[in-house]
């Protein structure tokens, strides 16, 4: 089956999650993806590059499991841009590709010779997607982030939280992987904008943006109504804005088990009080009160729920039917949801070094050109002699001198 | 000419696309929402202009809503729906987050829209995808985010608190993201001569398949992370990384010093600030910043020179967030090349100079109020195609005649 992005080619140097992330959704529907990496490093600009998780048994270099999760159907090649040949493969490389992706630091790949003006330069088309975290112009353009800066500033840190403690923020970098879906509807639209008018441009995607967006209603209250968050204490398991009670996150029977219930409205609650089948229940029949107690309500809700098994009791809630959902472990929601193995979620890559690994899927389907995921992630330099010989017409043995020269 | 010019989006008003949509529509798509004749039910979300109730004054609604025309169409009318599908065969894409079954009992799914239409790129998005049993029961931002990962991850050390689910309705953000990043290839793909197609969107996958190593850890070698206070997730426990600032805000040191520039640095910021003398750890930050060779990360906790040399770092950080304000933690530590974050509000990030330099804040005209608001701004900025809000979120019905009316 061809692939949606069949015949496009991007010259790749993104690395971590929050890069990688957006040109493995393009690599995954067809792509040509080639990803630049620097031999005198290893590539461990990439810090995920031999980074844990390991197989069991499996170390080092080649043995990355975020790293080969992010690289899925990525072509790898190395690169020696400290010499004038490989400035010259790397040139020769735009010039066949329809788009420059990067996260580097802002400046990075300017002051090797490849800012927007030098692509341009070699190929007036060139479509060049840059994401870092607080983009190329402005005040903190020299400041670096990691996931977990974008979103303590972006305000995603401080909108999650539980009352009386400090912001919970997120456990992983939702910001990379969020980042990486920005960077890549924004190299999607680049190509767009490009098959149908012919025109090429940059695109200076600051991540710390692309979170601040995501509190959007929050912003309004502020600038239109001047009320600050700051100003009233968080609990983000809550309804927020909407007076939806109960709404959050209650204890089980279980070892660290947790259930999500939410009642939307009256009709919710009556049926949950139904199946609660306790006195206690008929103070709270007004919305008004069930939204203006919710530390008590909260509170003997959990009382309850506590000692229910905690799918079991999604089974029942759901029954009723009201909006209720188990807090669902890694293993829970990968081996025993069996809608997320039935959409295929977690298909298995053969990776050179690593064998066959499971990875994340993505979660979508198309009716004609779905993504497919065959092959794990580059190991270094795998792909140098293929894509030298094959698109830039090196013969083997330039190949091999290039190696030893330490181009390559 | 903007990005999506000429693209033509029908939107199902529903609120776990409508993010889906503003993206769209601020790009320069034709974004045209359709609404049922009492309106959308986010039209009476909270916030509220001035906190009057009113249909037409749901920040809510205005903040999602951006750039896009506003149609009444009452699918349960025969006649109305007619109009409907007429509209929808002059579309590129259908954007809807129907229950599955309701477009195909109205005779207006997939298979009738694309014998018309064969262009057409239908992306339908649901929380458990269009095949799923449990894509018709009820649910919230908070039961998916529950079913679909993330809370597992996120929380305090203290177990015997619930997992936290972040704010701002993310589970349909990343329905969104990917609705969008699917339109998009979709759309790339008939541009290069495909047809159109149908396209799946599962938000509970969407969600699995972004926390990061909480499923590849799982899926590489059986592991399973545990939540811990405003930092990752992690299968053994690490260092705490939020500080409380003299100001009494949070920020977020990401990772500690570890090179010895860094520690270089502190010591300098040290001195500057008059606190190396009441800091007796400094000895061991001089050793840091003058040690030759690599500084072996992996000794750290066997080797006691290089752990009270680690552990000055994180240390010397505590001392001078005790003596100065979070945002002055913030730019003292950047400008020491540190990648530190302060925890903002959603509003403080709105008001920063960087982003006000980037001219993120976008002013809004709202002809019927007189007024001007600041809304969120661009999520990236294109060079050449800039991001705008072309208008305000329409007014219930505001378009129907002139959408409608140009069919005929």
């Amino acid at each position: 089956m061809p692939g949606a992005l069949e015949g496009f080619r991007i010259c790749d140097f993104t690395g971590q999650l929050a890069g990688a992330g957006a040109t493995k959704w393009l690599a995954m529907f067809g792509a040509e993806v080639i990803r630049i990496e620097d031999p005198v490093r290893q590539g461990r600009w990439d810090i995920l590059r031999g980074a844990p998780p390991y197989k069991p048994g499996q170390s080092g270099l080649e043995s990355g499991g975020g790293f080969n999760n992010h690289n899925v159907d990525k072509l790898g090649i190395t690169l020696n841009l400290r010499t004038d040949k490989g400035k010259e493969i790397l040139t020769e490389l735009i010039r066949i590709s329809d788009a420059v992706t990067e996260n580097f630091a802002a400046g990075v790949l300017e002051k090797w010779g490849f800012g927007y003006e030098q692509l341009k330069a070699i190929r007036p088309d060139i479509v060049y997607v840059s994401n870092c975290g607080f983009g190329h112009v402005g005040p903190y353009r020299r400041y670096k982030t990691w996931g977990p800066i974008v979103q303590a500033i972006s305000g995603l840190t401080f909108s999650s939280a539980l009352p009386d403690q400090p912001p919970a923020g997120w456990g992983y970098s939702y910001m990379d992987h969020t980042g990486g879906y920005y960077m890549a509807i924004a190299i999607l639209m680049a190509l767009l904008h490009r098959q149908r008018t012919g025109e090429g441009q940059w695109v200076d995607l600051a991540c710390t943006e692309a979170g601040v967006s995501l509190n959007g209603p929050a912003l309004l209250d502020w600038s239109v109504n001047g009320r600050a968050m700051r100003d009233a204490p968080v609990n983000s398991n809550r309804s927020q804005y909407v007076p939806m009670a109960p709404h959050g996150i209650y204890p089980c029977a279980g070892d660290d088990d947790w259930i999500a219930i939410s009642c939307r409205d009256d009709a919710d609650w009556r049926a949950l009080a139904g199946a609660i089948g306790e006195d206690w229940t008929s103070a709270y029949q007004a919305a008004d009160t069930r939204w203006s107690q919710q530390d008590a309500l909260d509170s003997a809700l959990a009382t309850w729920t506590r000692t229910h098994d905690k799918f079991a009791l999604e089974q029942t809630l759901r029954a009723l039917p009201i909006p209720a959902a188990a807090v669902q472990k890694p293993a829970e929601r990968i081996e025993r949801d069996e809608t997320t193995g039935r959409f295929g979620l977690w298909p298995s890559v053969t990776h050179t070094a690593m064998g066959e690994v499971r990875v994340d899927g993505q979660p979508v389907h198309f009716s004609q050109t779905d993504w497919q995921a065959v092959h794990g992630a580059p190991c270094l330099g795998e792909h140098n002699a293929a894509v030298l010989t094959r698109l830039l017409g090196y013969s083997a043995d330039e190949v091999r001198q290039l190696a030893e020269e330490g181009v390559l | 000419m903007s990005v999506l010019e000429e693209i033509r989006v029908v939107e199902l008003a529903g609120e776990p696309i409508a993010y889906a949509g503003k993206l769209l529509a601020d790009m320069g798509a034709d974004v045209i929402l359709v609404e049922p004749p009492v309106g959308d039910a986010s039209r009476l979300f909270p916030p509220f202009l001035d906190d009057v109730r009113d249909p037409e004054r749901s920040l809510h609604f205005w903040h999602y809503h951006t750039s896009k025309r506003g149609v009444v169409c009452d699918l349960d009318d025969p006649r109305q729906r007619d109009r409907l599908l007429k509209l929808i065969d002059t579309a590129d894409v259908l954007l809807e987050a129907e229950q599955p079954g309701r477009l195909m009992d109205l005779g207006m799914d997939y298979d009738v829209l694309s014998l018309t239409n064969p262009g057409l790129v239908h992306v339908a998005v649901t929380p458990y995808g269009r095949h799923e049993a449990a894509s018709q029961l009820p649910a919230t931002d908070l039961t998916l985010m529950a079913a679909g990962g993330p809370p597992w991850s996120c929380g305090y050390d203290d177990h015997s608190l619930p997992p936290v689910r972040g704010w701002g309705k993310q589970a349909f953000h990343t329905g969104s993201h990917f609705a969008v990043m699917s339109a998009l290839t979709a759309l790339l793909h008939r541009g290069a001569g495909g047809p159109g197609q149908f396209v799946d969107v599962s938000i509970t996958a969407a969600l699995n398949v972004t926390t990061e190593a909480a499923s590849y850890t799982w899926l590489v070698n059986g592991g399973t992370v545990q939540r811990q206070t405003g930092r990752h997730a992690a299968t053994r426990s690490t260092g705490e990384t939020q500080m409380r600032c003299a100001d009494g805000r949070w920020v977020n040191t990401g990772v500690p010093p570890r090179f010895p520039v860094e520690f270089g640095r502190l010591l300098a910021w040290l001195e500057r600030l008059g606190l190396k003398e009441e800091f007796p750890e400094a000895v061991f930050l001089e050793m840091g910043a003058n040690w030759e060779g690599p500084f072996d990360l992996s000794l750290i906790g066997s080797d006691e020179t290089i752990t009270a040399i680690f552990s000055s770092g994180r240390e010397g950080l505590q001392l001078i967030a005790s003596r100065i304000s979070a945002y002055e933690f913030f730019i003292g530590c950047q400008d020491a090349g540190l990648a530190v974050g302060v925890i903002y509000s959603p509003e403080e990030v709105f008001e920063d100079p960087h982003f006000v330099a980037r001219g993120y804040p976008t002013e809004v005209r709202h002809d019927d109020l007189d007024r001007s608001f600041r809304y969120p701004g661009a999520p990236y900025r294109f060079t050449r195609t800039p991001w705008a809000i072309s208008r305000r979120a329409p007014k219930l019905g505001e378009h129907t005649d002139e959408v409608f009316g140009a069919l005929d």
